[in-house]
């Protein structure tokens, strides 16, 4: 692979985002004015949790201030409260990426949770022995293990899409995978390890050619790319309120109502059913027959003030600006003598996972750390990726919309440290 | 930048570049696998035990950070002809010596070399790195056949 060739992101946008002020933004994030190790934080470890904002700090503050209560169930003026607080977050969301109703959001601890949901629930009742289920080589664990799962109690089989060398997928052998026993396919939007962005609308309409539903891992995707499930059309969309700078423990499936109502449900309990008797359980309507027990209630109101909050700063306005930074980085990084990208997809997210010559990426992440620089090191739950890119483990810096040019520049004399402490 | 000099010292990065006993041990009775799942480090320990339990060699063989890899370099060196006791002791020592439980008593002579290996207390997030090595030696005395693992 030639790295310098293919390393730059197409730009498209030129220069910045309108109206858009960074350093006004971070003034809305308390954590970024602390310093680690003496230094200013550059925090650049987004992929992996971003950091909140005031506001959704203020909203689960304020939640348990003056309306803390159990919802759907008391007739008190609390309950009321938070019922109409939580079920509001819920219509937030679902205008956020444009599902056809509330009710098509079901909400779980996070995508993981949510993939797990579907895997046990639908996955269970419609797929058998000697099917297959359809993934990508860029999946996170967290879209492999629960359809691992699934196949040893069906007796199915797992099938992974390939990549190419640049980190995309290759849509004819995904079309080639794809046979009579093809039962499902669930697909990353966005890489976590590497940020390709896939081209789901693509997938989607090769997928739906043949009635298979397709399952739509959009953690990384959503605070970075504006996400319109009926544009999309896909059959499930799962995402994490933490990183979207939201709560962590929250997060959100969406399902297409036929699907959905067809599904058995996934755990029993309170709040999930209309009429119990010990002979027989009728179960509540969409979406609390997936909600059972009680919720992360001050979960909910969070992730609702983190949407709001994305969708007031303005999601064109923020991938703008992170693909600003992802061109400057990309640039600045490649100047660094064997530094090597990994992950030079054409369409890319704010996603820069990076090996730097003999030096491991545990000792890359050790250094930058002591000049207050947070970035991921490891295999990022990704293993079979590193693996199909002969590495054990890389460097990975990630942004978002609070990041800047000069923690980029720090970044750079960062990686310059690490290759004199360790040289 | 101080405490950095601490952690990477010289010689454990000069064991990192070049590791001794780095190979496979065709004699060996012992042999056990190390993984940290954390970071992906991954190592392999080979030994060739006599009957009364001493150490005639090892060796080593794997990929990880520069920490885990010199650590496992030292450690083939200060274990050759010892007995089985005398390097669980050892590993005991240097378990407290890298998470900081024994700086009160100043200079730990029978650590000998490995003592550079000190700066490691300051960094929690390493002493897993630091210590990969040793659980796998601790698994191949044992006679285990399964990979040992940091968690």
């Amino acid at each position: 692979m030639n790295a310098a060739a293919n390393t730059y992101p197409q730009v498209q946008t030129a220069g910045k985002p309108a109206g858009f002020d960074v350093f006004k933004i971070r003034e809305d994030f308390p954590i970024l004015r602390q310093k680690v190790h003496g230094k200013p934080l550059v925090y650049l470890d987004n992929a992996a949790t971003a950091q909140k904002p005031q506001a959704v700090i203020d909203a689960i503050s304020s939640y348990y201030t003056s309306s803390n209560a159990n919802i759907h169930r008391g007739v008190h003026a609390l309950s009321e409260i938070a019922t109409e607080s939580y079920e509001h977050a819920r219509a937030k969301l679902q205008r956020f990426i444009n599902a056809a109703e509330a009710g098509e959001i079901v909400f779980v601890r996070g995508t993981t949770e949510g993939i797990n949901l579907v895997a046990q629930t639908y996955g269970r009742a419609n797929i058998g022995a000697g099917d297959e289920v359809v993934i990508s080589a860029l999946e996170h664990h967290s879209n492999i293990v629960p359809w691992q799962i699934l196949c040893q109690q069906q007796g199915a089989r797992l099938r992974v899409i390939p990549v190419n060398d640049r980190g995309e997928l290759l849509l004819d052998e995904f079309e080639k995978l794809l046979g009579p026993k093809t039962r499902l396919v669930a697909i990353a939007h966005v890489s976590n390890a590497l940020g390709t962005i896939v081209p789901l609308q693509k997938v989607v309409e090769i997928a739906h050619h043949r009635n298979l539903p397709v399952l739509v891992d959009g953690a990384q995707a959503v605070p970075h790319i504006a996400v319109d499930v009926r544009a999309l059309d896909c059959d499930f969309y799962v995402f994490s309120g933490h990183k979207i700078y939201g709560p962590t423990g929250i997060g959100a499936l969406y399902g297409k109502r036929a699907l959905l109502e067809a599904m058995p449900p996934y755990q029993g309990g309170g709040d999930m059913i209309s009429s119990v008797t010990f002979e027989k359980t009728l179960y509540n309507k969409l979406p609390y027959k997936f909600e059972a027990g009680t919720p992360d209630i001050s979960g909910v109101i969070g992730f609702g003030a983190a949407i709001d909050y994305v969708t007031n700063v303005g999601l064109d306005r923020i991938a703008a600006h992170e693909h600003e930074l992802l061109v400057y980085a990309t640039e600045a990084l490649s100047s660094i003598p064997e530094l090597r990208i990994i992950g030079t997809a054409k369409s890319k997210a704010a996603v820069i996972s990076f090996v730097l010559g003999d030096i491991h990426a545990h000792d890359v992440g050790t250094v930058l750390d002591q000049e207050g620089i947070a970035i991921r090191t490891g295999h990022h739950c990704a293993q079979p990726l590193m693996q199909r890119f002969g590495v054990e483990a890389t460097a990975r810096a990630s942004f978002a919309m609070y990041n800047t040019r000069e923690e980029v520049d720090a970044l750079v004399e960062g990686i310059q440290k690490v290759r004199e402490v360790l040289a | 930048m101080a405490d950095l000099r601490e952690l990477y010292q010289e010689v454990i990065l000069e064991h990192s570049k070049t590791p001794r006993n780095y190979r496979a041990l065709a004699e060996a009775n012992h042999k056990a696998e190390g993984y940290n799942p954390l970071c992906g480090d991954h190592f392999t320990v080979y030994l060739d035990v006599e009957e009364d339990g001493k150490i005639r060699d090892i060796a080593f063989q794997g990929s990880g950070c520069a920490i885990s890899k010199a650590s496992a370099s030292m450690m083939t060196q200060s274990i050759k002809g010892k007995s089985r006791e005398e390097a669980e002791q050892l590993f005991d020592r240097f378990h407290k010596l890298v998470t900081g439980q024994l700086h009160a008593n100043g200079d730990q002579p029978d650590l000998g070399k490995l003592s550079v290996f000190a700066g490691v207390s300051e960094f929690p997030m390493r002493v897993k790195c630091a210590t990969l090595a040793w659980h796998t030696l601790r698994a191949a005395l044992e006679g285990k056949l399964e990979t040992a693992s940091t968690e």
